[in-house]
């Protein structure tokens, strides 16, 4: 399996989060009653329509800003014209030879830290289809047409991606830029995110791209790395038995992990793209485009570089502190009440919250720990109150009771003792019950330091200060 | 009774508001009009007699209490391709026989706003495509002058209604010709707008980027009273134009002396009759007689109009008359094998010959391979065309010439030749190419039958066209022929 190279393009559905269709006035809500979202312009009724939402062309604007594109001031409408029951209208309406994006890049991370730029070759406006439902009707197909007229944006990468990671970096990377610029829920589940991945294989030094397979609908980002790893090792074995691979579009099967053929290039569409002649060219001027980029939130990039200068993080925190625009703010909201202590809060937002809501299987915005809470939490650590290893145990009981830190603190009384003659009490206490491991030390067993540490905040309830313990600890042990 | 079909559409309107008489004889009496001849002509797919009356009482009383438009109480009919709410709108196709309209297109609830009744849909070619009513579902309808000829297509119902005085005014809708021609067949006033000046909302799409609604009328006066009624943006449609609307009535007084008036060389070819370039040429000499200077004018692209048109047209239509699939509305076949069955039985059912025939032509010029050739091409003669209209209209106000090369043919003698069918519209597609308005008057008769004269005018000249039909109306009396049988 040495000696390939894998070569990766990704086209990314994202959904606008748009209030109503992209050219109709219908509301565009998840798990509405079936059909009860589609008017007469959504059924494709005899002598109806398309207008087109100013909404959706703002988020497209938008997104191109963020991707550095370029933004079409002529795009156009094109029909992709095929027959299926839940295509009201036996066409899509999409963009096809004039997109309103084009020529974007976004910057990805690998694991090595090192950063890989990853070209957008163009993002274009369409139309969702609706969906064609085989269960709860016997007999019959329903169709459901809630979904058609969705407005959605395709984002259509170069094949500059080589490994299914980079493929999943990327991914998460676009995921986030549509979430900050609040354009797309991101909901991966709800299918308002999803992807194809178009993949081949080449010799490592080839010049030409292998053929490739095209992987549809993976909604997940397990799903695209599975996929990848699954389809490379599939055309590698073919092209080593001296096979040929098909140029196909392939469906993931995440029960048996692995993808299967849909169809082959020659069964392929026919789709007849033509300009729909029902909406005008989209004319966008300069005016309009600035007014959508004052609208701009700072961006993930932009916002990872002022966190590390502005508290000092390293480009890894940077990055994890800005994955998401409600991480961020959280990560922000807890060094405002904490100014002195941004590294601190980084360790614990990307630490033990992190930990905990991974393990409860919630996220950031679920508001289970108030950012002013953990801040608490975190200044008395920084006032020496308690100990960081006394403040995990906080932690875990303000977690559990949903109760303020120094509620905890006080309640189990787990203030640090930092009263020099308390702490130099205790140390008397312990040394006069271990003569022999005193005289040891002292005879230059240095190693035992800890053990007298150890039975200072043993006897302590750990909760001596210990930068004031070691000092104590070190004068009193000199003798 | 009187006869209320002796007057036009604007007389009975200021009677109607003069309350000379009501609204409900109006409705009755040319509702009988259409009982006595629609067994003749079949003008109309569905006639609405229950809800006519109604409508009409409803404009009576709101005369009586002093309020009502430009046209309460004024009976019209729709072309069937315009739908209309609880009413069956056929588009005079087996595919949408059982269709019953949900919503009205906005051309019907602007006449309704208007006060106008309607009296019924009438008959067409199947989805606009033909120029004969020869391809409706519902049979052909004859023309008033000769119940052996063809009335014109596609808008051929409204025409002959008009035509027999079964309805003082009608709208239509011009794809290729599909107002013009069949007015100019019929001896009456057929009137086309720009392209976005009536919205196309609810009007069932043939070709997206030619069809416009317009009027068939006795004369210039009635569509420009008819057309104020129904122009103006619609937020629906978003090839509409949001321009002001001029008051079309108002602007008919305009004089004419001045007008330059340019012939298009490439009207007068030798595919023009003898007879009928005679009629043209004295309605010509009337307009001189009015003050009118002529030149000629040429446009040396136009002759390919019939090859464009029959390229981009059916392009569009195979498109847009996808949606008829059997799955939410219109013909599904019996008991459908599977999904691909349902497809081609529905649809091989539910469309007639030419429908399917332009289907195949549109999907052909549309495929991979072909885009270039054709669907591009004809295109970017499209563009050269609409220039040289603009270039030509630099120098002249108007372009006169015949709307059609002959006079009503024969029920029959063209179907086996669909070309020989298309050449029919060679002298009005180049209109809808451009987006132009233009108008059909009637300028005489060669055998007894009408011959149309054609004005056009610039994008949004409707008010000089219609001026411009109406100076000619005002000279002559040819608007004002009856056919036999029908005065």
């Amino acid at each position: 399996m040495s000696g390939w190279e894998t070569v990766i393009g990704l086209e990314i559905h994202a959904q606008l989060a748009t209030q109503s269709k992209i050219f109709s006035g219908s509301a565009t809500r998840y798990g509405a009653p079936a059909n009860s979202q589609a008017n007469l312009v959504d059924l494709g009724y005899p002598g109806v329509l398309p207008v087109l939402n100013a909404e959706a062309v703002r988020m497209a604007v938008k997104l191109g800003l963020a991707l550095n594109a370029r933004i079409a001031p002529h795009s156009v409408f094109a029909r992709k014209n095929y027959f299926y029951p839940d295509l009201p209208k036996g066409y899509q309406i999409s963009q096809y030879e004039l997109p309103i994006v084009a020529d974007g890049a976004i910057d990805i991370v690998l694991e090595d830290g090192s950063a890989k730029r990853i070209g957008v070759t163009r993002a274009h406006l369409e139309e969702d289809a609706g969906k064609s439902l085989h269960e709860g009707v016997p007999g019959v197909t329903g169709i459901d047409l809630n979904r058609a007229g969705t407005p959605l944006v395709e984002i259509v990468s170069e094949p500059h991606m080589r490994s299914a990671k980079e493929a999943v970096a990327y991914m998460k990377k676009v995921h986030t830029l549509v979430r900050y610029l609040e354009i797309c829920d991101g909901n991966m589940q709800e299918g308002s995110f999803r992807c194809d991945a178009n993949v081949s294989v080449r010799k490592v030094g080839a010049e030409k791209f292998g053929t490739r397979a095209e992987i549809k609908n993976l909604n997940s980002f397990r799903f695209v790395e599975r996929a990848i790893i699954y389809e490379v090792a599939r055309q590698i074995e073919i092209l080593e038995s001296g096979g040929k691979v098909v140029q196909e579009t392939r469906l993931y099967d995440p029960d048996k992990g692995e993808t299967r053929s849909l169809r082959s290039k020659e069964e392929a569409n026919d789709y007849r793209y033509f300009p729909d002649p029902d909406l005008l060219p989209l004319e966008l001027d300069a005016a309009f485009i600035e007014a959508v980029r004052a609208t701009l939130p700072e961006l993930p990039d932009q916002k990872a570089a002022r966190f590390a200068s502005q508290y000092g993080l390293s480009a890894y925190d940077a990055g994890v502190l800005t994955a998401s625009r409600e991480l961020a703010a959280y990560y922000e909201d807890v060094v405002h009440e904490v100014p002195r202590e941004p590294k601190l809060a980084a360790n614990w937002v990307m630490g033990e919250l992190a930990a905990a809501l991974n393990k409860d299987n919630l996220d950031i915005a679920s508001g289970k720990l108030p950012a002013a809470r953990l801040a608490g939490l975190l200044s008395r650590i920084s006032d020496q109150t308690i100990s960081g290893k006394i403040a995990k145990e906080v932690f875990e009981a303000m977690w559990a009771e949903g109760a303020s830190a120094d509620a905890v603190i006080e309640g189990k009384g787990l203030r640090q003792i930092t009263d020099t003659s308390a702490i130099e009490r205790v140390i008397d206490e312990v040394l006069a019950k271990n003569p022999g491991q005193l005289g040891e030390y002292r005879s230059g067993k240095d190693k035992l330091f800890g053990f007298f540490v150890g039975q200072v905040m043993k006897a302590t309830g750990g909760k001596a200060n210990p930068a004031q313990l070691n000092e104590l600890l070190k004068s009193k042990l000199r003798g | 009774m009187r006869d209320f079909h002796r007057n036009s559409l604007t007389e009975l309107a200021a009677g109607l508001r003069a309350r000379r008489f009501s609204s409900v004889e109006l409705v009755r009496a040319y509702l009988e009009r259409i009982d006595r001849h629609q067994g003749t002509l079949n003008a109309f797919i569905s006639v609405t007699r229950e809800q006519a009356l109604k409508d009409a009482q409803a404009a009576d009383r709101a005369l009586a209490a002093g309020g009502g438009g430009a046209l309460t109480g004024v009976p019209i009919a729709h072309k069937d391709i315009f739908c209309t709410r609880g009413v069956r709108t056929t588009c005079g196709s087996r595919m949408l026989d059982n269709f019953v309209s949900p919503y009205d297109a906005t051309v019907v609830a602007k006449l309704k706003a208007a006060g106008a009744v309607m009296l019924g849909k009438t008959n067409m070619d199947e989805f606009a495509m033909g120029s004969s009513n020869e391809t409706s579902f519902y049979g052909p309808v004859r023309n008033p002058w000769n119940p052996a000829l063809v009335p014109g297509g596609s808008s051929g119902g409204s025409a002959a209604a008009v035509a027999a005085r079964l309805v003082p005014g009608a709208t239509a809708t011009d794809t290729g010709g599909s107002i013009r021609q069949p007015a100019a067949l019929c001896g009456i006033t057929g009137f086309k707008p720009t392209y976005g000046r009536v919205s196309r909302y609810g009007m069932i799409a043939f070709a997206s980027s030619l069809d416009q609604g317009g009027v068939l009328t006795a004369s210039a006066a009635d569509a420009a009273l008819m057309l104020r009624e129904m122009a103006g943006f619609d937020a629906n449609d978003s090839t509409s134009v949001d321009a002001p609307v001029p008051d079309y009535v108002a602007e008919l007084a305009q004089p004419l002396a001045g007008l330059k008036v340019g012939l298009l060389k490439e009207f007068f070819d030798k595919g023009l009759d003898a007879d009928t370039e005679a009629r043209i040429r004295e309605a010509l000499r009337i307009y001189e007689s009015l003050g009118a200077k002529l030149t000629e004018v040429s446009l040396p692209n136009l002759p390919l109009s019939v090859p464009v048109y029959y390229v981009v047209a059916p392009a569009e239509c195979s498109s847009n008359l996808a949606r008829f699939d059997g799955v939410r509305f219109g013909h599904r076949c019996e008991n459908p094998k599977d999904l691909q069955d349902m497809y081609r039985r529905s649809r091989g059912e539910g469309f007639g010959a030419e429908v399917k025939r332009r289907i195949m032509t549109g999907t052909y010029v549309l495929s991979a391979g072909y885009y270039d050739a054709y669907y591009l091409k004809a295109q970017r003669v499209r563009a050269l065309i609409n220039a040289e209209f603009i270039r030509a209209f630099q120098s002249v106000d108007v372009l006169i010439g015949p709307t059609t090369p002959t006079p009503a043919f024969a029920i029959g003698a063209k179907t086996a030749d669909p070309i020989t069918m298309y050449l029919n519209d060679i002298y009005t597609i180049g209109a809808n190419l451009a987006g132009l308005p233009a108008v059909s008057v009637p300028c005489g008769f060669v055998h007894d039958l009408p011959v149309g004269l054609q004005v056009v005018g610039p994008h949004f000249s409707e008010a000089r066209v219609l001026c411009a039909a109406h100076a000619f109306q005002r000279a002559t009396d040819w608007h004002t022929r009856v056919p036999q049988g029908y005065a």
